[in-house]
């Protein structure tokens, strides 16, 4: 199975390719399949989304990126950086990538920044390792990137700790430290979702604009479906360790083929439409990923579920050009808003 | 008073001029911070009243101070006729069945060394000692088959429940003892997509079967318009603008509650990409520094030299309460 049509060595290959990864966790309640046989790429340049709800493998999938699994974590398959397998890189050669060609931004910024440090050693430091700047250079490049993140007064936040910030100045620190290396990949997990919602705004609309302008390809997770149409190019859509749908982001809400996605799209209310008397709703509770059901994991409560589905877990395959699907059913959908109505 | 002036006779709550002041250390000494200031509002009889608001926005803070856990500075809530905030003793404890609770984190509120058959008839042994075990067992039973659990459920600890049966449990904990109000702070927002919508409908099944008076509190507005017939729309501890859902979701008239919809994603990339308008600057100010004249100006595209001068009242704007002094300039 392949995700995207060019060979590793064409010259426009994804600079990011993952096939058949695996991580997994032994657990005292048996082993915990986190992430199941994924397949994705990242073009250069663009916007992904990956959308998934708690447990749906979204967050493992990033850290497996980077190296920052568990230590007790499994993991399967590969991962591809350009020439590099980072699955198979020691952690000197790793740090070579990790900040520099690929980084990442995470939900909580107070917990990812040492609160001991001022933002501008903190800022810095990727300059001085990756880059072996002098620390006037590395200062004067840390303070270009503030101002680029929209950090009013830059030289004065510099000499700040963490705590002086505010929710959203500190994801713009973030941010500021993920880019400064200029890496061809920054992955960003949950990365408004603990802001408020006017703020939220502020940080997409900065992602947008940090991409037109670097061309940094962003891989953005969330559980938040709006999030995604605001700003993806192309979504994953994740449901218990796999991906269960994937398309350019225009086309998944247009012609949604998995019933999950459907079902996620539908059970949403919208603040800039009529109120429906009741909300479409997917019945029951996502699996526990210590037993998944041997066949699909959405089965159980999937309203186009069949025999087969119990039995066998469908493939990811192709259903029309960049639209990929991991499903049995090939009729139409469209019972769950019949049935909320 | 600022708002509406005669109560409505019908309403169950009638909040006037409500004010709550914590005392928090700061470098050097302490100091005071308003976190709501001069909110009224009422509530009517099967009416759910939306609270929404960013951090700081004094939601909660409200929801504290009508049920006492906080103690407000001034004002009056009148819960039939009754001022909850004068309460004390016997008579407040009996006035609590009438108000309860639904948190945002369901497992963090549900006590894990109790069966949930024990956490639902807690509040019947406390509110209705004259039951006898049996009457007890059967509105255990009959609580739980309304929010959807079985009777095996019964004989469980919280932690064998998903946040979504969790939820449910914490709905049917605050229901048993047939309350007129409940207060449910962001009771969707630590559920996963998939459930918010299960317990959204819930709620509102619950709410018409019941006649439930309801006070939501959410950050969520698609989740307010789904659930409430009207909303408080709060900054920085005041009321920016209150009107019916379909008048505010329509037609709002306060700038902040413009920048609210406009920030607020929509899951439609389409629609969501037609609205490109820049995103509001800034934070909301700490309370402690809250801005002169309207909190809101220093984020305010519309803001002018008298909104540093002169506290906007609340007023009547088309079908809108609006506390804004160029409220009749935002167009539609």
């Amino acid at each position: 199975m392949s995700a995207g049509p060019a060979g590793p060595d064409a010259l426009d290959a994804p600079p990011l390719r993952i096939r058949r990864l695996s991580v997994s966790y032994a657990t005292d309640h048996g082993r915990i399949e986190a992430v199941r046989d994924i397949d994705i790429d990242v073009a250069a340049g663009e916007f992904l989304g990956i959308v998934g709800e708690s447990g749906s493998g979204k967050t493992q999938l990033l850290l497996s990126v980077l190296g920052l699994s568990a230590p007790r974590a499994e993991l399967g398959g590969s991962i591809r950086y350009r020439q590099q397998e980072l699955l198979r890189l020691d952690s000197a050669a790793l740090n070579q990538v990790r900040g520099n060609r690929i980084s990442m931004v995470f939900q909580d910024p107070m917990t990812a920044l040492n609160p001991y440090l001022r933002v501008g050693i903190q800022i810095t430091e990727v300059l001085r390792v990756h880059r072996g700047a002098s620390a006037r250079a590395a200062e004067q490049r840390a303070i270009d990137m503030l101002q680029s993140v929209h950090i009013p007064d830059a030289q004065r936040r510099m000499r700040q700790y963490p705590h002086e910030l505010s929710g959203g100045m500190r994801q713009r620190v973030m941010i500021a430290m993920a880019l400064i290396a200029e890496p061809e990949i920054l992955l960003a997990d949950e990365p408004s979702t603990a802001l408020d919602v006017t703020v939220q705004a502020q940080i997409l609309s900065l992602f947008q604009e940090l991409r037109a302008r670097t061309g940094t390809a962003i891989v953005l997770v969330t559980h938040d479906l709006g999030v995604i149409a605001e700003v993806a190019d192309r979504v994953a859509v994740m449901y218990a360790g796999r991906i269960m749908e994937q398309a350019p982001v225009h086309e998944l809400f247009a012609r949604p083929r998995h019933p999950y996605t459907e079902a996620l799209q539908q059970s949403i209310p919208r603040i800039d439409a009529a109120r429906p008397a009741r909300l479409p709703s997917i019945a029951g509770t996502p699996p526990d990923p210590a037993s998944l059901p041997p066949g699909c994991a959405f089965a159980p409560r999937c309203i186009y579920r069949m025999p087969v589905c119990d039995a066998v877990a469908p493939p990811l395959l192709e259903d029309s050009p960049g639209h990929w699907k991991a499903c049995h059913h090939d009729g139409a959908l469209g019972k769950l808003r019949g049935q909320a109505a | 008073m600022n708002a509406a002036a005669a109560p409505d006779p019908s309403a169950l709550l009638v909040v006037r001029e409500l004010t709550v002041t914590y005392r928090v250390s700061i470098r050097g000494g302490h100091a005071l911070l308003r976190a709501v200031n001069d909110v009224s509002f009422e509530l009517a009889r099967g009416e759910t009243l939306g609270l929404v608001g960013e951090s700081g926005s004094g939601k909660s803070t409200i929801a504290r101070a009508l049920l006492r856990l906080v103690p407000a500075e001034s004002g009056v809530a009148l819960f039939h006729g009754t001022d909850l905030l004068a309460l004390s003793g016997a008579s407040l404890q009996a006035m609590r069945r009438h108000l309860q609770l639904i948190f945002q984190d369901p497992l963090a509120s549900l006590d894990p060394r109790m069966r949930i058959a024990d956490i639902l008839a807690e509040p019947l042994r406390v509110f209705e000692p004259q039951l006898t075990g049996r009457q007890r067992q059967q509105r255990v039973l009959a609580i739980a088959r309304a929010v959807g659990l079985a009777a095996a459920h019964l004989h469980r600890y919280p932690h064998e429940f998903s946040g979504g049966q969790a939820q449910r449990i914490g709905i049917a904990r605050a229901l048993i003892i047939e309350p007129e109000l409940i207060v449910c702070d962001e009771p969707l927002s630590a559920l996963d997509v998939s459930i918010k919508s299960q317990i959204s409908n819930l709620l509102k099944d619950l709410q018409r079967e019941l006649q439930l008076s309801l006070l939501f509190i959410s950050h969520d507005l698609a989740a307010v318009r789904f659930s409430c017939d009207r909303v408080l729309v709060l900054y920085l501890g005041r009321v920016m603008e209150t009107a019916g859902c379909d008048t505010l979701f329509s037609a709002a008239r306060h700038p902040y509650t413009r920048a609210l919809m406009r920030a607020a994603p929509i899951p439609d990339p389409i629609a969501a990409r037609k609205r490109r308008s820049a995103p509001l600057e800034g934070e909301v100010p700490s309370p402690l520094f809250a801005p002169s004249g309207c909190v809101f100006r220093t984020r305010c595209p519309m803001a002018v030299e008298r909104c540093a001068r002169e506290i906007p009242l609340l007023r009547q704007v088309g079908a809108s309460l609006v506390a804004c002094h160029r409220a009749e300039e935002v167009d539609d």
